[in-house]
């Protein structure tokens, strides 16, 4: 009975010495939290993507709160965030952010471009350009193995039979993972309105072109003569738009005669396009 | 055999070097047509020195470099230059490449050599070599006279000379000691002095007999050691070398001359031999082609600049279809997709093997064995490695050493479930140079 007595007394005696300690710790070394970076942070997509140029969603939502980025400054999440986190910082949500989408340039899929050798190596296009520049048999293309589809954190791409990435246009978020991962370089990111697109990077002369690529720029130069507004020029062997420029008029579509350049669907031509 | 040196970790894949072991070095007939990459080894590319229509001598520099790091390429034969263009190389790119069309005289450029090279001042063995654009014969193509100054602060206190000749299936090397055992030994010493090692050790693998009973009868007159290595891959890794022979560790990321040691391969002593005595760069060296994919595999002695399809044709072309082309060995050489790529310096074999040796195999999971990680002759850890570079994890990667991997292979090698761990893991140390020159710049 005796000892029981000591252990309940000298345990509660404890605690109360340890709860008393607590409390005052925690009131001395409390840290104030701004409690709009929690809030912003839930409003932000969350998938660390990187896009906004901070290392993930909470450094932006830290950056915002603190007023060092502006409140549109997730192009991810577009106009539907930046009216969220408006709402939070009870400040205006400014424009939307430009909301730009990953093309792939490059047609030359398993049918069209010639193969040089067989890979059997891991399926990832960088290890396929170090060992010995993949198996394809243009140096400039896509490489097929997937890894822009694999990097994609919105699963807005997916591979075609062909062995072609392809991007779906209202799943992509203009990240640009898979820009940065590619090691062609052949994914760019462009403002979703434009729907013409010439879809080659190669760099060769027209001639090792048509040898290694049935849809490979061959810088005939068609396109820049028929082009109105000079938003194509061809330099290095290659023709490549200026997308400040076009209008998405499509007139160079019709004269490309290797089909490098395609057009997309449901994306109008723009009629009224700012000077310059 | 007793007291093999021995290092840990380290695979026994299957030799198959009976092919041509018994095979004596044929000298192969200079082809019609040279093609000599300016970028043969590590370092900055040589500028070339002759244009177009250019008429040249055999053994004329055709391409240097002002570089600190960077060696002279020499034409291996005599003619008229053809063109100055970017050609296929083993590496899969286009190098800048002089081609040269034979004339068949074999009009040397003056050469001067000496009767009793030793008796040359230390740097005049140096200066000959750089002249004469030797690199590491043994694969890595690394300039031979930048290695020859070792680094401020470093004593060398050994040389070592090594024929181990691990990689499985060549046998170019064990052929050089055999028949050319006094070029070796009289390359090692030269090479010695432009060092200033003390002592001198040629490491040779036990399954060479006949080439250490020669190098002993002759090295043992010239107070140079020859010691028996325990047969395994890579016993001919520089830093696997010097742990089996000196029981000494490079530092990571260290050079082998900051635990006093400089490793030299016997192909390198060779050449530096020639160099010396007879003025003669580095223009010829000795290959090995093999595998069941060839119909006459043997020892060749061919000019720098053959293209691979003229030295398969000499030895007695494909045997079927071939299931791979490999430049170099099985565990370090690279497949080649284009027969028109010339032999460089650093390629010490052609094999060819049948699509029956050269199965492919999906990879499977991981099984957690660890198989990769006991056979790790640099002890890292492969498999972690591996799968922090298939999530892109560069900063992990390098935290758990992928700087220091030797890319010997031997973790792809045992690898039960047949994962390409080594491919990964290059991939991860591009990744991190690339980072760094990014975080510099």
């Amino acid at each position: 009975m005796y000892n029981s007595l000591v252990a309940l007394a000298s345990m509660g005696g404890l605690g109360i010495i340890l709860s008393v300690g607590l409390v005052i710790a925690a009131k001395k070394f409390s840290v104030e939290v701004d409690e709009r970076i929690e809030e912003i942070e839930i409003a932000l997509p969350g998938v660390n993507c990187g896009a906004c140029g901070f290392a993930g969603c909470r450094s932006l939502a830290e950056a915002i709160a603190e007023g060092k980025a502006p409140i549109n400054g997730c192009p991810v999440g577009g106009i539907a965030v930046a009216e969220k986190i408006a709402e939070i910082m009870g400040a205006d949500s400014g424009n939307a952010p430009e909301r730009k989408v990953a093309q792939v340039l490059c047609r030359g899929g398993c049918a069209e471009a010639a193969q040089r050798a067989e890979y059997d190596g891991p399926n990832d296009c960088r290890i396929m350009n170090t060992t010995q520049g993949g198996d394809k048999g243009c140096t400039y293309g896509c490489l097929g193995g997937g890894t822009c589809v694999e990097v994609c954190p919105f699963n807005a791409m997916y591979m075609d039979e062909n062995g072609l990435p392809v991007v779906i246009e209202e799943k992509c978020t203009g990240c640009g993972k898979c820009v940065e991962a590619c090691p062609r370089d052949i994914i760019i990111l462009t403002g979703e309105e434009y729907g013409v697109h010439i879809r080659c990077r190669s760099l060769a002369p027209g001639k090792e072109v048509r040898q290694v690529c049935k849809v490979g720029c061959i810088a005939c130069r068609r396109c820049e003569k028929e082009c109105p507004c000079d938003a194509i020029t061809v330099t290095n062997n290659l023709a490549e738009i200026d997308y400040d420029k076009c209008t998405v008029c499509r007139r160079c579509v019709a004269v490309c005669p290797v089909h490098t350049i395609e057009e997309q669907d449901g994306k109008p031509e723009i009629k009224a396009k700012k000077a310059g | 055999m007793v007291n093999l040196k021995n290092f840990r970790g380290g695979v026994h894949p299957e030799y198959n070097k009976h092919i041509t072991s018994d095979k004596p070095i044929k000298v192969l007939p200079a082809p019609k047509e040279v093609v000599i990459p300016l970028a043969q080894h590590a370092g900055a590319p040589a500028e070339p020195l002759v244009k177009k229509g250019d008429s040249v001598l055999l053994g004329q520099e055709i391409g240097s470099s002002a570089e600190p790091i960077s060696a002279a390429v020499h034409t291996s034969v005599s003619g008229t230059v053809l063109a100055v263009e970017p050609r296929p190389s083993i590496n899969g790119r286009e190098v800048l490449s002089v081609v040269i069309e034979n004339d068949g005289q074999d009009a040397k450029a003056p050469m001067t050599g000496h009767d009793d090279p030793i008796q040359l001042p230390r740097e005049e063995i140096r200066k000959r070599i750089e002249a004469a654009g030797i690199v590491g014969l043994g694969g890595a193509a690394f300039p031979t006279a930048a290695k020859l100054s070792p680094p401020r602060g470093c004593k060398i206190e050994y040389l070592l000379i090594n024929g181990s000749e691990c990689e499985p299936y060549l046998t170019a090397d064990q052929k050089l000691m055999e028949e050319y055992t006094e070029d070796v030994v009289l390359g090692a010493k030269l090479l010695a002095k432009a060092c200033g090692a003390e002592k001198t050790i040629i490491a040779i693998e036990a399954n060479k007999p006949e080439a250490l009973r020669k190098m002993k009868a002759l090295a043992g007159s010239n107070a140079i050691e020859v010691v028996a290595l325990a047969v395994k891959y890579p016993a001919g890794g520089e830093k696997q070398l010097i742990k089996a022979v000196l029981n000494r560790e490079v530092p990571a990321h260290g050079l082998p001359a900051q635990c006093g040691a400089l490793v030299h391969n016997v192909g390198t002593a060779w050449a530096a031999a020639k160099a010396c005595r007879h003025g003669q760069p580095l223009i010829e060296r000795v290959i090995t082609v093999t595998g069941d994919g060839v119909k006459a595999p043997a020892n060749y002695l061919v000019r720098i600049g053959t293209p691979f399809r003229d030295i398969i044709a000499a030895a007695g072309g494909f045997a079927g279809e071939p299931g791979k082309v490999i430049a170099g060995g099985p565990m370090m050489g690279l497949a080649q997709f284009d027969l028109n790529v010339p032999i460089v310096k650093g390629v010490s074999g052609i094999l060819v093997l049948s699509d029956k040796v050269a199965n492919e195999f999906d990879p499977m999971p991981c099984i957690k064995c660890a198989r990769c990680v006991d056979v790790c002759p640099v002890y890292l850890m492969p498999v972690t490695i591996e799968k922090y570079a298939m999530n892109a994890m560069w900063d992990e990667a390098e935290d758990y050493g992928a700087m220091d991997c030797i890319e010997c292979g031997c973790c792809t090698y045992i690898c039960p479930s047949k994962r390409a761990l080594l491919s990964w893991i290059r991939l991860a140390k591009t990744e991190i140079v690339e980072a760094h020159s990014r975080h510099s710049s």
